[in-house]
């Protein structure tokens, strides 16, 4: 498997043929479309337990929408194709990006982004003081104090949708108008300044070396 | 889960990874070359610096690297 996988030829005859005019462009695009379909398929078909309420026909529905997001994201993509991986690997990453986006938000159509205040209780299911040290119930006082006191309005909102309430960032995205890559710095950028925090307050929270701005 | 367990893995996704990470965009850029240097048994990490920590603190790019490694492991079967 891994020899394969580093010895199969590049496959630049897919750009190529992808490239080519008429029938051979055609054809192409047809059997990347295919490519990217099975990539689907194969993503809606591991996420199915979040959408139970879903039928087979609307799953296929879902993985065609995928497919042809992908196809026009990778067609636009194809210059940036650099041929450090096979071909098919590159694409597919399009395909189950495509897929697992739109089965989040297929999931949380309807619900609510749930409120702040219901994110308290993930600190008491934590386990936060309960027959821990005074120490730690410290640490999660002072982190608690940290989330409401130091943030922006902005780096709290994603802290908590996503870290504490298992938000999907890119449903996040969605009902903010924001991206996912966006939304991500919000999140980078809270948990350096809460580390930090915590540093200064006296906490060791195994910080992993990166350097603080 | 045991306490302990529950207990960092609530820290870690609050604080996250502590080291210097990938954007989801690079993220993304770079997802194919390092799902196929992780499945060659390549030191994955090493090519790509940042890779393993932004997968540690992304969950959504998390997703997406065990979903694209899966279906390559599978079509390669």
């Amino acid at each position: 498997m891994a020899t394969a996988l580093m010895t199969a030829p590049p496959e630049i005859s897919w750009v190529g043929r992808l490239r080519a005019e008429g029938a051979e462009g055609q054809a192409a695009v047809a059997d990347l479309h295919a490519l990217l379909l099975r990539a689907a398929r194969f993503e809606i078909g591991r996420r199915a337990a979040e959408l139970p309420h879903l039928r087979g026909g609307d799953q296929e529905d879902l993985a065609q929408q995928a497919a042809d997001d992908a196809l026009m994201a990778v067609l636009r993509k194809l210059d940036d194709f650099r041929g450090e991986s096979r071909f098919t690997t590159w694409a597919y990453k399009f395909a189950l990006l495509e897929a697992a986006v739109k089965v989040r938000k297929r999931a949380w159509q309807g619900r609510e982004i749930p409120l702040e205040d219901e994110a308290w209780s993930a600190f008491a299911d934590a386990g936060a003081p309960a027959g821990r040290g005074a120490e730690e119930a410290e640490l999660f006082a002072a982190l608690r104090e940290e989330i409401e006191g130091s943030l922006s309005d902005r780096q709290r909102e994603v802290l908590v949708a996503v870290a504490l309430n298992g938000v999907p960032i890119d449903v996040l995205a969605e009902r903010l108008g924001s991206t996912r890559g966006a939304l991500y710095k919000n999140l980078h950028d809270a948990r350096r300044k809460l580390r930090a925090a915590l540093a200064a307050r006296g906490f060791r929270v195994g910080t992993g070396g990166e350097e603080e701005a | 889960m045991k306490p302990d367990d529950k207990r960092d893995a609530f820290l870690g996704r609050v604080l996250g990874p502590g080291a210097p990470e990938l954007t989801c965009e690079q993220c993304f850029e770079e997802l194919d070359r390092y799902v196929e240097l992780s499945l060659a048994g390549e030191a994955a990490e090493a090519r790509i610096p940042g890779m393993r920590a932004h997968l540690d603190g992304c969950p959504a790019c998390a997703e997406d690297f065990a979903s694209l490694r899966d279906l390559v492991t599978q079509e390669g079967d």
